[in-house]
């Protein structure tokens, strides 16, 4: 089978090329340049795509960099951005698997003749009886990342590869010491490619919005503390708030845009029963009877999940009712619908 | 591409399955970017890769025969461009010579810089250092004189403007804009970077007007890594390396002398054959032209036209509906080497600021494709290239056409 890699110059990528060499697969090796600005590491830097290309010519492979930084820029950056000014909390990870690996790439690399694409992601997808395919947690519980890949549905499921998703990440440096790959011992790529550990959030976004300070208040509207940036501020966020020590801890309970007001308060405020999600995408079509099942939402990368039913609302709109209160969702976040350790779906709080 | 090299014995590596990464043929047509050895450099380098060695710069026997190469392929190269041998300061090549004519220029007097706006960003970027303003191109990529003139103040200290383009390799009115430059700014020295005219253009006469000029070596079927900078005397110049003193204190560093003996060989075999090679290759050019504008009738053919000369080895144009990475990845699963004309450090592609100079849109100009024949290029690449270029763009267009929609996009 012709099956192009995404190699971004990490080790699970180079070890997912060359896992499907040793299978017999006719593969090549794409490294996607998506960002143009600084970065630490990430996908974009000149240093990574090196790493890649050093990674294929030891492979023996055809290694070609491809440019979508003006598609990174309108799918990923600009919203991410956006969605700060309006005071959500954006996953660029996730749109950036959605509009750039698994759709542009995923399109590209079927015009040049290769329908087939693989990622180095630890996660796994399974095949049900009816032939239908869904995407599963890696078998290294602690890096798997099912959750940014909830965006794939059938057409994508089964047009992709994960290599690495049965194999932990210390496997995953075993086999790449053993076959001498140069990337075996490289760190992992940390948080958002675009922000630099530098210059940080604030850095990136002073540049590009106004950062506007803001009052803290408390439950009964009393000024207790302040904030130099409001579009920073995320519910549930506990630190860098001004307030007072000591006392029970506060959390950001709702962050009031057009008049830069944080409220905070005791956890009991964040708990909530229900998270309504838009942009919602089924991994296997429309679960008009999935709804009555429980099922476990995860509300952030590394979030725990909770126990929760899912009923469907309309085409791309769905509710999500915990089990136990649970604390809020910020506006932004992504929830991903798990079945066991199969993702049914997810989408954006709202 | 292909095995790992020899001496990176990694025998632990899966074997690769033949992917068909051999093609059949292979089409060379990226001259533009490099070109194939002439036999006639490899020859004259042969000797100083093997038995001959020796620093120029030494007081003895084993030194005086190295200085003795540099100097006989200094009177070649000065020959061939129709420059005072002491003119020639041999660099590493283009880009160095152009970071040293506009760099050294400024230090030596500063002042208002000026470029054209599709200079090579060997030129662009140390302008642009230099706070230097650009001259715009009309839609067929040449220099707007008036523009120029407008441009030009008496206090002008450089105007840098290429003989012929990299991309869409349309010749440049040097003359012309170096009599105006003459008239308005008579202080200011004009360079030109003809890296990519030199192998096919007599520039003797261009040369004689200017005060700065930029070869290379690999571009004319030399090896790489070497260049000149022909620096006229008298023209004011600070150099950008400081060392030992060589090339007229002008250019520090031990010469490269099997890299300087092979340039001056390309260059004589490349003046040698030069009116047989531009008629030869300029036809195949037009056959490749007239072949892929006929079986892609959209693509539109950039710069250059009526009254407007392009170099022989050069095509350029936009393909609409296709994408230069996509298009350039088929071509080279079929052999065809070719290039969007712009890269970076990365390999990856940028938009290109001599289209953008042209007015050619974004959308139209992500369809760019160069191909660049050269010395070495025959009617077998022709072929083979009008076989594989149409059916590889109706394959993009096609898929194109069947383009799903992204997930949680309704």
């Amino acid at each position: 089978m012709r099956v192009l890699v995404a190699m971004s110059g990490g080790v699970d990528s180079s070890v997912a090329a060359a896992r499907l060499i040793t299978a017999g697969h006719d593969v090549v090796g794409v490294t996607m340049k998506l960002w143009g600005g600084e970065s630490d590491t990430g996908c974009c830097s000149v240093g990574d795509v090196d790493d890649a290309r050093r990674v294929a010519q030891q492979l023996g492979i055809a290694h070609h960099t491809w440019t979508f930084s003006e598609d990174f820029d309108r799918h990923v950056v600009d919203p991410y951005v956006d969605a700060h000014r309006r005071g959500a909390t954006p996953n660029p990870c996730i749109e950036c698997n959605r509009h750039l690996k698994f759709d542009r790439l995923l399109r590209r690399a079927e015009a040049v003749g290769y329908p087939t694409v693989a990622t180095g992601h630890h996660a796994r997808i399974v095949t049900h009886a009816d032939g239908t395919r869904r995407l599963a947690r890696g078998a290294d519980a602690a890096k798997d990342q099912s959750y940014v890949l909830y965006v794939l549905r059938q057409a994508e499921l089964s047009r992709t590869l994960l290599p690495v998703g049965e194999l932990t990440k210390a496997e995953v440096r075993a086999e790449a010491e053993a076959l001498g790959l140069r990337t075996a011992r490289k760190p992992d790529s940390q948080d958002v490619c675009f922000i630099t550990s530098g210059r940080g959030r604030r850095g990136f976004l002073g540049g590009r919005i106004d950062l506007r300070p803001g009052r803290v208040v408390d439950e009964a509207g009393r000024d207790v503390g302040s904030v130099d940036a409001v579009e920073l501020v995320t519910v549930g966020q506990r630190r860098g708030l001004g307030l007072p020590g000591g006392g029970s801890p506060r959390y950001v309970v709702d962050v009031d845009h057009p008049s830069a007001t944080v409220r905070v308060g005791p956890e009991r405020d964040l708990l909530c029963e229900q998270v309504a999600l838009e942009r919602v995408v089924w991994s296997a079509g429309h679960p008009a009877r999935a709804s009555r099942a429980p099922i476990a939402a995860q509300c952030s990368a590394h979030g725990s999940p909770r126990q929760a039913r899912v009923e469907p609302v309309g085409n791309d709109r769905a509710r999500v009712r915990f089990e136990r209160r649970e604390r809020r969702v910020a506006r932004g976040q992504s929830v991903v619908l798990y079945v066991g350790d199969e993702v049914i779906g997810g989408g954006v709080a709202a | 591409m292909g095995a790992p090299p020899a001496g990176c014995e990694n025998d632990r590596v899966p074997e690769q399955p033949d992917r068909g990464d051999r093609p059949a043929r292979l089409a060379y047509l990226d001259h533009a970017a490099t070109t194939p050895l002439r036999p006639a450099a490899r020859d004259a380098m042969l000797p100083w890769l093997g038995e001959r060695f020796g620093n120029p710069s030494g007081d003895h026997r084993v030194a005086r025969g190295a200085r003795q190469a540099v100097d006989e392929a200094r009177d070649v190269v000065a020959d061939v461009v129709g420059c005072r041998p002491g003119d020639v300061v041999f660099t590493s090549g283009g880009t160095e010579a152009d970071n040293m004519a506009v760099r050294g220029v400024y230090a030596a007097r500063p002042g208002p810089v000026l470029s054209s706006a599709i200079e090579h960003d060997a030129v662009r970027n140390p302008v642009d250092l230099v706070g230097g303003t650009t001259v715009a191109v009309d839609i067929r990529g040449v220099l707007d004189l008036e523009a120029l003139d407008d441009a030009l103040t008496p206090d002008v200290t450089l105007l840098a403007l290429m003989s012929a383009n990299n991309e869409v390799g349309v010749v440049q009115p040097v003359a012309d804009a170096v009599e105006l430059v003459r008239r308005r700014a008579p202080g200011a020295a004009v360079h030109t970077d003809a890296v990519q005219a030199a192998g096919w253009l007599d520039l003797r006469a261009t040369i004689a007007g200017v005060d700065l000029v930029a070869v290379s070596s690999h571009k004319v079927g030399g090896p790489q890594g070497v260049g000149a900078l022909i620096a006229k005397s008298g023209t004011p110049l600070r150099p950008l390396l400081l060392g030992g003193g060589q090339e007229r204190e002008l250019r520090s560093g031990t010469h490269n002398v099997a890299g300087i003996v092979g340039m001056a060989a390309a260059f004589h075999a490349a003046a040698a054959e030069r009116d047989a090679t531009a008629a030869r290759v300029g036809g195949l050019r037009d056959r490749l032209a007239d072949g892929l504008l006929a079986a892609i009738p959209d693509a539109v053919r950039t710069g250059g036209g009526a009254g407007v000369p392009r170099l022989p080895g050069t095509l350029h144009l936009c393909i609409p509906g296709v994408e230069s990475e996509a298009l350039l990845f088929l071509l080279d699963e079929s052999g065809i080497c070719a290039s969007a004309a712009s890269a970076c450090a990365s390999g990856a592609h940028q938009a290109s600021h001599v289209l953008a100079a042209m007015g050619v849109g974004p959308e139209l100009g992500a369809g760019a494709l160069r191909l660049s024949l050269g010395w070495s290029s025959a009617d077998a690449d022709v072929d083979h290239a009008l076989r594989v270029i149409p059916a590889a763009v109706g394959r993009l267009r096609a898929a194109q056409d069947r383009r799903p929609e992204p997930a949680g996009r309704p």
